[in-house]
C-alpha cells in the first residue's frame, strides 16, 4: 500500500533530494566541516555518480544518506528527502525500516564486508527480514539472485562462509544482497576500488545490467572516472566537502567548467593521450576542513585563482541546459569588472 | 587438525616434564639430606631408608628423575609420608571438590558477564555504564579471599542466611554450601570477562561487516547476538583456558576460608605439615589441569571460528 | 569515510618536565586516576610514617579489652589479644608494600634481562626460555608459591622471592615480543648495516623502547602482588606473628569472626583500599600512555 502511494510521486520527483546539507565531525582538535551546503538530486531509475579525491566527502555523503555515520558526526543543517520523507527528521526506527527495504548499499571492501562467522546463506536470509514468506522462499530468492550476479553453482556455494570466496566473488555476493531487497535507491560506495582492473569492468557491467533490470536509482561513489563514465547518467563533482560541479556525463567529460573538474580529468590515466613517464597530479592537497572559511575552497590549488576567489565563495552558475558549477570564472560580467 | 593437536600435546608433555625437573632441582638445591627434607621433621630413620629405596635418592639426580617419570607414567606420584597411601589417590580424592567449585564459579560469572559486556558495549556512554565500569574495576581489584571473608561475615555470621563452612552432603546441601564460595571466586571474573567482552565487542562493532548488516536495517540486538558475539567471545574462550590457573589459586584461599575440602585445602595442609610428596603431587596435577584446559580452550576457540575450523 | 584522526602526531614536548606536566594534567582529567593517586598516597604515606601515626604499640597485647568495637581510643577496635587494630593496620602496610616493590623491582630486572636474551639470542635459546616461561605460567601461582614456601620455609625473603618469580615470565614474554618486533624493524636493520654492535643496539634502541610498556605492566601488577602477599600471610605462609601485616590481621579477625565482626572488617579495609588505589592508578596510567596495551592474565 505504501509503495503504491509512493510510486505516484517517484515518476514526478527525484527519489532522493539532498538540500543544503552541512555536516561536522567533532574531533579533539576541533570541528571538521566535512560537508558544506551539499545539494543534489537522484532522479528515479537514474545512475548518479559522485567523483572527487579521497577526503572530498563523497563517501561521507553516502553514509549520511544511509544513517551509518560514526557517533562524532553531526548534521547541522539541511534535509535529505527520500521518497518525499526527510530522513533526518525520521525517528530512528522508521529510518531503520527503510534500510534493506527501500535503501541498500554496496561497500568498498568486499573482503571485510561480509560477516566471517555466518554463511552466505544465513546472511542473505537475514537481510530479507522485511519480507514476508518462509525461509525456503527467501532461500529461493537468494539463490536466484546469486545466479543473476554470476556466482557459479549457487546451490552448493550458498552454504559456504565468505572466506571461501575470492574478492570478486564476494563483491558479487554483496551486490546480490544489496539488490535482493529490491531497493528504490542503491548506494554504491567505491564498489570496485578494492578489485583489480579486469574484475572492475565485470562488476561495472553487472551493476549496469542489473540496474536496468530492476529499475532502481543508483548513487555511485567513485574516484575512478572511467567507471563513472561507463555507468552513470549524471555526475556530481565534489571537492573538500563541496559540490563544485554537476552535469550530465557528456557535459562533465567533454565540457568541464570548473578548474577542479578539468584537473581531475587531466589526471585520469585512462584519458591521457600522449606518452608520459610520470602520471600527472593536482599539485597541493585538500585544505584542512577545520572550521569555516571564506572564499573559494579550491583557490589554493587553482591555477586560475584571482583576488575575488579569496574574498568571496562562488555561487552556482548555470551553463547550458543542465550543468552547474561553482566558480567565479563563470561569472562573465564580474570577471570583466574585476 | 591432528598435527596441531599433536603439537599441543608434545608441548604439554614438555611443560610437565620441565616442571617436574625444576621441582627436583629445587628440592636438591636446598641444603641438607633430601630424604629429611622430603619427609619433614617427623621422619623416622626407617621412613628415610624406605624413601631412599623408593626414589633412588642415593643415585644421581638424572636417575631419580627417570625413576619419578617412570612412576608418573603408571600414575604413581609417590606415597604420603604419614598415611603411606598413594599420593595420586589422595589428590584425586580432593580434586572433584575443587573442580566443582571452580566450574560453578566460572559458569555463573560467564553467564552474567557476557550479557553485561554486550550491553555495556551497546550503551557505552550512559551514566549507568560508567558506574558499572568503576564497579567492574573494583571487583577485579579486590582479592577473592577478602571478598570471601566479607561474604562469610555478612551472609553466614551476621545474617545467617547461608552456611559458613564445609561442602555439605547431597545435592541440595552441597549447592547451598557452594553459593558463598562460588560468589567470592566468580565476582572478580564477572568484572574481568565483562570488560573483555565489552572491549572486543566494541572492536567488532566497528568492523565493516557490522556496518553492512546495519545497512540492511537488521536490528541491533540481532547484530550483536548473531554477527558480533560469535567473534567477540573468542578472546574470552582463550582467556578461560589460561584462567584456570588463577581459578585454582583462588580456590586455595576459598577452600581455607570456608573450610571446604579440595586441592587447595590439601596443599595448605601439606605445606603446614611439610608433607612434600603431597605438595609435589598437587603441583603436578594442577599444572596438568592448566595445560589441558589451555589446550582445550585454544581448540574450542579455533573450532568456534569457521575461518580456523578447517585448519584444525 | 573521511580521515578524522590526527594526521600529524602531537608536537614532541621533549623536556622530561613537560612530559611529566602533561601526564599530571591528563591524570587530573581522569577522575578514577585522581582517586587512585589519593588512595595510593594515603596508603604509602601511612606506611612510611607509621611510627608517627600509630596510637598504641602494635605488638603489645592487652593494651585494651579483647575484641572491642571501634572507639576514640581504639579507632578500629581491638583484636582477640587486645591489640589495637588501627595501629596494627597502619604498621601492617609496611611489609606488603616492601614485598610489592622489592619483588616487582627484581622481577622487572630479571624479566628485562631474560626477555632481551630471548629476543636477541639464538632461536634455540628463545624457544627454551619461552618453554620455561610457559611452564611457570602453567603452575597456578599460589600453588607454586606454596610449594616454594614448603621448601624454603616461610619468611619475608621467601615471599619476595616467590612473588618475583611469579612475575618474571610475563615481563620476559613482553620484552621478548617487543624485542623481536624491533629487531625486525627497519631502523634496527639500518643501525646494523652501519656496523653497530648488538650491545649498542640493545642499550640504545631496544631497552628504552620496551621499558615503557613494561613499567605500565609493573604498575598494574602492584595490586595483584599486594593481594598475593596478603593472601599468603592470611594463610600463615608469610611473615611470622606477631609482626603486623594486613594478611595476618585479616586472619586474626577471621579467627574471631564469630565473636566480633570488627577485627575482620578492619582487617580487610587496608587490603581493599590499597588494591583499589593501585588498580585505579595503574588503569589511568595505562590509558594515558598506552591505550592499546591490554594485559592478559
Amino acid at each position: 500500500m505504501r509503495r503504491d502511494h509512493l510510486t505516484s510521486h517517484t515518476s514526478a520527483r527525484p527519489v532522493l533530494e539532498i538540500r543544503d546539507l552541512n555536516l561536522d565531525f567533532g574531533t579533539p582538535r576541533g570541528r571538521i566541516h566535512a560537508l558544506r551546503d551539499v545539494s543534489l538530486d537522484v532522479p528515479a531509475a537514474k545512475v548518479i555518480g559522485i567523483v572527487g579525491e579521497s577526503g572530498s566527502g563523497k563517501s561521507t555523503l553516502a553514509y549520511t544518506v544511509m544513517g551509518l555515520l560514526p557517533e562524532n558526526a553531526d548534521v547541522s543543517t539541511g534535509s535529505i528527502l527520500f521518497e518525499g520523507k526527510d530522513l533526518l527528521k525520521l525517528p530512528a526506527l522508521a529510518r531503520r525500516r527503510l534500510l534493506g527495504d527501500r535503501l541498500s548499499m554496496i561497500f568498498q571492501d568486499p573482503m571485510t564486508a561480509l560477516n566471517p562467522v555466518r554463511t552466505v546463506e544465513s546472511q542473505m536470509i537475514d537481510i530479507q527480514h522485511h519480507e514476508q514468506g518462509s525461509r525456503s522462499e527467501k532461500l529461493a530468492r537468494a539463490l536466484d539472485m546469486l545466479q543473476r550476479v554470476g556466482i557459479p553453482d549457487p546451490q552448493t556455494r550458498i552454504g559456504a562462509y565468505p572466506h571461501h570466496f575470492s574478492g570478486g566473488m564476494r563483491q558479487r555476493v554483496c551486490i546480490a544482497m544489496a539488490l535482493l531487497v529490491k531497493p528504490a535507491l542503491l548506494i554504491a560506495d567505491e564498489p570496485t576500488t578494492a578489485l583489480d582492473a579486469t574484475l572492475e569492468v565485470q562488476i561495472i557491467h553487472l551493476l549496469k545490467d542489473l540496474q536496468k533490470e530492476i529499475g532502481c536509482s543508483v548513487l555511485f561513489v567513485s574516484h575512478h572516472l572511467g567507471a563513472v563514465a561507463e555507468l552513470c547518467d549524471r555526475v556530481v563533482v565534489m571537492y573538500a566537502g563541496e559540490v563544485v560541479e554537476e552535469g550530465t556525463v557528456r557535459d562533465i567529460f567533454h565540457n568541464p567548467a570548473h578548474p577542479y573538474t578539468r584537473a581531475l580529468l587531466e589526471c585520469d590515466p585512462g584519458r591521457i593521450r600522449q606518452k608520459t613517464r610520470t602520471l600527472p597530479t593536482i599539485p597541493g592537497e585538500i585544505p584542512s576542513l577545520l572550521g569555516s572559511k571564506k572564499g573559494c575552497i579550491f583557490r589554493a590549488r587553482c591555477p586560475q585563482a584571482f583576488n575575488r576567489c579569496v574574498q568571496e565563495s562562488p555561487i552556482e552558475y548555470r551553463m547550458g541546459l543542465d550543468q552547474v558549477a561553482r566558480c567565479h570564472l563563470l561569472d562573465k560580467k564580474r570577471l570583466v569588472s574585476a | 587438525m591432528w598435527f596441531y593437536f599433536l603439537k599441543r600435546i608434545v608441548l604439554a608433555v614438555a611443560i610437565i616434564m620441565i616442571a617436574v625437573t625444576l621441582l627436583f632441582f629445587m628440592i636438591h638445591a636446598v641444603p641438607g639430606d633430601p630424604a629429611a627434607i622430603l619427609l619433614g621433621p617427623r621422619a623416622t630413620p626407617e621412613m628415610k631408608a624406605q624413601l631412599y629405596e623408593q626414589m633412588g635418592l642415593d643415585k644421581p639426580l638424572v636417575v631419580q628423575i627417570a625413576i619419578f617419570f617412570g612412576g608418573l607414567l603408571q600414575g604413581d606420584l609417590g606415597y604420603d609420608v604419614f598415611s603411606q597411601r598413594p599420593v595420586a589417590d589422595i589428590v584425586f580424592e580432593q580434586l572433584p571438590y575443587t573442580i566443582e567449585l571452580i566450574l560453578v564459579s566460572i559458569s555463573w560469572a560467564v553467564a552474567v558477564a557476557v550479557p553485561l559486556g554486550c550491553y555495556s558495549a551497546m550503551r557505552r556512554n550512559s551514566v549507568v555504564n560508567q558506574v558499572a565500569g568503576v564497579l567492574t574495576i573494583a571487583t577485579i581489584a579486590i582479592p577473592s579471599f577478602v571478598m570471601a571473608v566479607y561474604a562469610l561475615l555478612i551472609f553466614a555470621v551476621i545474617l545467617r542466611w547461608l552456611p559458613a563452612i564445609g561442602a555439605g552432603d547431597g545435592f541440595w546441601e552441597g549447592s547451598i554450601h557452594l553459593i558463598l564460595p562460588a560468589f567470592a571466586i566468580g565476582i572478580g571474573w564477572v568484572g574481568y570477562i565483562s570488560r573483555l567482552v565489552r572491549a572486543s565487542m566494541l572492536e567488532i562493532l566497528g568492523e565493516n561487516h557490522i556496518r553492512m548488516a546495519r545497512s540492511f536495517g537488521i536490528s541491533e540486538w540481532h547484530i550483536v547476538a548473531h554477527y558480533a558475539l560469535p567473534l567477540a567471545i573468542l578472546p574470552t574462550v582463550t582467556i578461560l583456558g589460561v584462567g584456570i590457573a588463577s581459578l585454582l589459586s583462588s580456590a586455595v584461599f576459598i577452600e581455607v576460608v570456608f573450610a571446604r575440602p579440595g586441592i587447595g585445602a590439601l596443599i595448605v595442609d601439606a605445606v603446614n605439615t611439610r608433607n612434600y610428596p603431597i605438595v609435589m603431587g598437587t603441583v603436578l596435577v594442577t599444572s596438568f589441569l592448566v595445560v589441558v584446559a589451555t589446550t582445550l580452550s585454544d581448540l574450542v576457540a579455533a573450532a568456534l571460528d569457521p575461518r580456523t575450523r578447517e585448519n584444525l | 569515510m573521511p580521515s578524522v584522526e590526527a594526521s600529524h602526531s602531537e608536537a614532541n614536548e621533549g623536556e622530561g618536565l613537560g612530559v611529566l606536566r602533561s601526564v599530571v594534567q591528563q591524570l587530573r582529567n581522569n577522575r578514577l586516576g585522581v582517586l587512585g593517586v589519593a588512595l595510593v598516597i594515603f596508603v604509602v604515606a601511612s606506611a612510611l610514617f607509621a611510627p608517627l601515626i600509630i596510637t598504641h604499640d602494635p605488638i603489645r597485647i592487652m593494651v585494651g579489652p579483647r575484641l572491642a568495637a571501634p572507639s576514640l581510643d581504639f579507632l578500629l577496635g581491638t583484636d582477640q589479644l587486645g591489640r589495637d587494630t588501627f595501629s596494627r593496620t597502619i604498621m601492617g602496610g609496611r611489609i606488603p608494600l616492601l614485598v610489592a616493590f622489592a619483588s616487582l623491582g627484581s622481577a622487572l630486572a630479571v624479566g628485562l634481562l631474560l626477555g632481551l636474551i630471548a629476543g636477541i639470542g639464538p632461536r634455540w635459546l628463545d624457544n627454551l626460555l619461552l618453554l620455561v616461561f610457559d611452564t611457570k605460567r602453567s603452575i597456578p601461582s599460589i600453588i607454586f608459591a606454596l610449594a616454594m614456601i614448603a621448601l624454603l620455609g616461610p619468611s619475608l625473603a621467601t615471599l619476595i622471592f616467590v612473588i618475583a618469580i611469579g612475575s618474571v615470565p610475563i615481563y620476559g614474554r613482553v620484552v621478548r615480543t617487543q624485542t623481536r618486533a624491533l629487531r625486525n624493524s627497519e631502523y634496527i636493520a639500518a643501525e646494523r648495516s652501519m656496523g653497530a654492535s648488538t650491545t649498542r643496539i640493545v642499550a640504545v634502541h631496544v631497552a628504552p623502547n620496551v621499558i615503557g610498556p613494561l613499567l605500565i605492566l609493573v604498575s598494574m601488577d602492584i595490586p595483584a602482588v599486594i593481594a598475593v602477599e596478603a593472601g599468603l600471610s592470611f594463610l600463615g605462609m608469610g611473615v611470622r606473628p606477631p609482626t603486623p601485616d594486613w594478611g595476618v590481621i585479616l586472619n586474626d579477625g577471621y579467627a574471631s569472626i564469630n565473636q566480633s565482626p570488627w577485627p575482620v572488617i578492619a582487617g580487610g579495609i587496608p587490603i581493599v583500599l590499597a588494591t583499589l588505589g593501585f588498580t585505579f592508578l595503574g588503569e589511568a596510567l595505562r590509558d594515558i600512555f598506552d591505550p592499546k596495551l591490554r594485559k592478559d592474565l
